[in-house]
């Protein structure tokens, strides 16, 4: 392990047990999740919030209805993708995580949801993901990951972290967590620089102010929040916000070669209501730093870990007006890491056609996104189905294994 | 005039609250103000005087250090006793700054906390040296936080001689030029700085009825009033100009004599003078109400300051009770202390705020409190003249402040709460009635909590009051 992380680690390390409630308020921490289990494998979840477009990410090229809901967004070559097999086609933004693919170290399931329907939105479908519950919001703030680790015996402080700026329910509850933080700021998402926006179009200072703030031209050139982050960053030490999310995986990666086990994480800025083309730039190269970052830290571990990014909801099948898309169902998980079935995108397609979307609009779930975790983590820890059916996933069905770890 | 509840906790208090409810009333109001002092109870910050033994043994710690430069020995133990001295002096200023914080948070008397900011920046004292710059909430704390509800006058004299504004403004070196010092000693003479500021800035503003000198005779007229190196104050007969002086037309002091209460007789007569009483009445209304006051409340204000020989409760009453002071439109920009503790009070934070705690380095503070208000234009309880902070709009909304306040709005919340509220109820808890329809819309569609929580502190709404 390195000295910086070393250092880090020092400086930011606690231990927190909160019962029934997220994990402890530290004014320099905010929740990382990583948890060490008596096993040599490891699980990552990556929690991508904002409702992600899975169609866009996973691009069914070889649906005929697809043309059609997408006009400008392009998709399959016509969009700079690469096919990945014959049907499907990876965003060109992911197109450095080609290799994972290849060596069937990366895959998807398509088509998957939690069981949340029609409100779409992020607050509510956040906390049902990381809850873990049925379609309602949780009761308890205790998340499912919390949850499995109480089923764990031997479990011991520091193997499960929390990481990032984002509070995360995913790994709140009585079971012990530690936290991790790198002190960066976030750089708004799309989204957020959208809606700032509007909340300041009738007000002419600050209307102003803000379009000065912002940069104008390409989204990946650092603007002014960046900068005023770099400032501050620069007088407390350290990288900027650019390097949060490669400081995340590095730290989880260091942890993970030591007693960690279980790492969680988000990656925000999925929301691309508008110009996604353009949106989904940063939050795509921020996804595939990471998951190349874990893979160099991870050596020769990363034979052994498993990495589910999921998102809370996915997007309409049709485009909006203003080249993006809004809040649908269905999305795609990414699955990464030597213990995947991966070289394949899993998950029962239902297509795109006339009749074929939900309520007419978003992509249909055909399956749940906790039986994929559920079937990975009973794969990897052995964790009893009983356990996942009755308290990690209240009510969950499992159905049948769909098969997402290598043999 | 409709009184407003929550636009009296925006507008004139230090925002809304999940667990304070606003004052009922412009009487209940004023009943709290002239209430005790809880929150300074609750959250105590230490007078100047009480700092009196320390300072003086840093003044010798100072001219050891320089002597030990001179005899080129002993430097090392004289700069590191320098260098703990400042760090004590450190953690006295990092004390007051929680206990500012805290106060506006949590307090059910807002009015005082925003008047008590409002007379500090009237009577800004900026120092340059180091440790008194650590000092300054101690000098307010003494000097004008316990005369906010009492007469003018008295608040204006205690707030022009306190001995930290004595020494800012370079008073400790004025010497009249018939005194008994410079009779003895040849080249040391009148400064003018004080009388000057108290004239420009404290009393009749910039435009007011004095001239060169009457700036000069009121210079003569202070001499005398100084400090020692405890910042305590004491009253120099050698320095002062002997005899009585005119000033705006009356006479001063004792003929061939040193008077020690000359200066406070004239400081009195100022504060009372009608120049004054529309100075500080405009003062008030483009603090509280518009960066364009609004003429007919500043001569009700003014008017009630003379009718009432400067009664300050009387003027804030007047203030209140005028139904300029309530239009339902926020406009003000809060600044950025205002705006950081106001957001602090509708997260509920003060727990957290108890836990950050200084120790040997004020990682935490600097974090939190001490580099966003500075990357928002406003370092903590440093303005840059004795004019103290802009009042106008543009001065706060530039294109780095917004930027800052929505930076600070979008990150901190998460990392200093680590459980944040649900955006969608915390736009009612943060603006209540004054939330705008695409506030809430805008809130449901952030994609994370912490953007929804960013978004509503961001808005221009809750940096209005």
């Amino acid at each position: 392990m390195n000295d910086s992380i070393m250092a880090s680690r020092r400086k930011f390390l606690r231990l927190s047990a909160g019962v029934g409630c997220s994990l402890a308020a530290h004014p320099l921490l905010t929740p990382v999740t990583l948890a060490a289990a008596p096993s040599d494998k490891r699980l990552i979840v990556i929690l991508l919030r904002g409702a992600m477009d899975g169609l866009d990410i996973v691009q069914p090229y070889g649906d005929p209805a697809l043309a059609g809901l997408r006009r400008s967004l392009l998709f399959g070559r016509a969009g700079g993708g690469q096919d990945l097999d014959g049907f499907f086609a990876l965003h060109p933004g992911l197109t450095t995580l080609m290799p994972l693919w290849q060596a069937g170290e990366m895959g998807f399931v398509h088509a998957v949801s939690t069981p949340y329907r029609d409100k779409r939105s992020h607050f509510d479908g956040q906390d049902i993901l990381e809850a873990g519950t049925a379609g309602t919001p949780p009761r308890e703030r205790v998340g499912w990951l919390n949850r499995m680790l109480q089923t764990v015996p031997g479990l011991v402080a520091e193997t499960t972290y929390a990481v990032g700026l984002e509070s995360m329910m995913l790994t709140a509850g009585p079971a012990p967590v530690a936290s991790w933080s790198p002190e960066v700021n976030i750089g708004l998402s799309t989204q957020t620089q959208r809606l700032l926006d509007r909340l300041y179009a009738h007000d002419p200072l600050f209307h102003a102010a803000y379009g000065s703030a912002l940069a104008t031209t390409d989204d990946l050139e650092p603007n002014y929040f960046e900068q005023t982050g770099e400032m501050l960053k620069g007088m407390m030490g350290g990288g900027g916000q650019y390097r949060a999310h490669q400081r995340i995986a590095e730290f989880v990666a260091a942890r993970m070669r030591e007693e960690t086990r279980i790492a969680a994480f988000s990656i925000s800025g999925w929301d691309t209501h508008s110009r996604q083309s353009r949106a989904l730039k940063r939050p795509l190269s921020r996804l595939s730093e990471t998951l190349l970052t874990l893979r160099d830290g991870l050596g020769t571990d990363w034979q052994n870990t498993a990495i589910l990014a999921m998102t809370e909801f996915g997007r309409t099948a049709r485009e909006n007006g203003t080249d993006g898309t809004d809040h649908g169902t269905g999305s795609a998980m990414l699955l990464a890491g030597g213990a995947v079935h991966g070289g394949k995108v899993h998950g029962r397609w239902p297509g795109l056609g006339e009749g074929n979307l939900y309520r007419d609009r978003d992509l249909l779930p055909t399956g749940d996104v906790r039986a994929q975790a559920a079937w990975v983590m009973r794969g990897l820890f052995g964790t009893k189905q009983h356990d996942l059916e009755q308290s990690i996933f209240p009510g969950l069905d499992m159905g049948s294994d769909p098969r997402l770890l290598r043999a | 005039m409709t009184y407003h509840p929550q636009l009296a906790a925006i507008r004139f208090g230090t925002g809304l609250a999940p667990d304070i409810a606003p004052p009922k009333s412009v009487p209940d109001m004023l009943a709290r103000l002239q209430g005790p002092d809880a929150a300074a109870l609750a959250h105590p910050i230490t007078t100047l005087d009480a700092h009196s033994p320390r300072l003086q043994a840093s003044a010798k710690a100072n001219m050891a250090r320089k002597q030990a430069a001179k005899l080129r020995s002993g430097e090392r133990a004289a700069v590191d006793e320098v260098k703990a001295m400042r760090r004590e002096f450190d953690a006295v200023f990092y004390d007051a700054t929680l206990a500012t914080l805290s106060r506006s948070v949590t307090t059910e008397d807002g009015f005082r906390e925003r008047l008590n900011r409002f007379w500090a920046d009237h009577f800004t004292i900026a120092p340059r040296r180091y440790i008194y710059l650590r000092v300054i909430p101690a000098a307010i704390e003494e000097a004008i936080r316990p005369r906010i509800t009492g007469a003018f006058e008295d608040l204006f004299v205690a707030a022009v001689t306190n001995p930290l504004m004595l020494s800012f403004l370079n008073q400790a070196e004025s010497v009249g030029p018939d005194s008994e010092s410079a009779r003895k000693k040849e080249g040391r003479g009148l400064n003018e700085n004080l009388a000057r500021e108290i004239l420009e800035l404290h009393a009749f503003g910039v435009g007011g009825p004095y001239a060169q000198g009457d700036v000069q005779a009121l210079a003569l007229a202070l001499t005398g009033i100084s400090h020692d190196k405890g910042l305590r104050p004491i009253f120099k007969s050698a320095l002062a100009q002997p005899g009585q002086i005119r000033v705006l037309g009356h006479d001063y002091g004792i003929p061939d004599s040193t008077d020690a209460h000359r200066a406070e007789t004239v400081l009195r007569d100022i504060a009372r003078h009608p120049a004054t009483a529309r100075h500080i009445a405009w003062k008030l209304v483009r603090h509280f109400v518009s960066d364009d006051p609004d003429q007919e409340l500043i001569n009700a204000l003014s008017e009630r300051f003379l009718d009432t020989s400067g009664d300050l409760m009387a003027v804030y009453e007047a203030l209140l009770n005028h139904p300029a002071a309530w239009t339902p439109q926020l406009y003000k920009i809060k600044q950025p202390i205002d705006y950081l503790s106001s957001g602090l009070r509708a997260l509920g934070a003060a727990p957290q705020l108890a836990t950050l705690t200084h120790r040997s380095k004020p990682v935490q503070l600097k974090k939190f409190v001490f580099d966003p208000l500075t990357e928002m234009g406003q370092r903590f309880m440093q303005p840059n003249g004795p004019d103290g902070w802009p009042e106008e709009q543009k001065a706060w909304i530039t294109p780095q402040g917004l930027a800052a306040r929505i930076d600070w709005a979008m990150t901190m919340p998460d990392q200093l709460l680590g459980r944040l509220p649900d955006p969608r109820s915390f736009v009612e808890i943060a603006l209540g009635s004054h939330a705008p329809p695409d506030l809430h819309q805008a809130v449901a569609q952030a994609e994370s909590v912490s953007q929804g929580i960013g978004l509503v502190l961001a808005s221009p709404e809750f940096q209005r009051r």
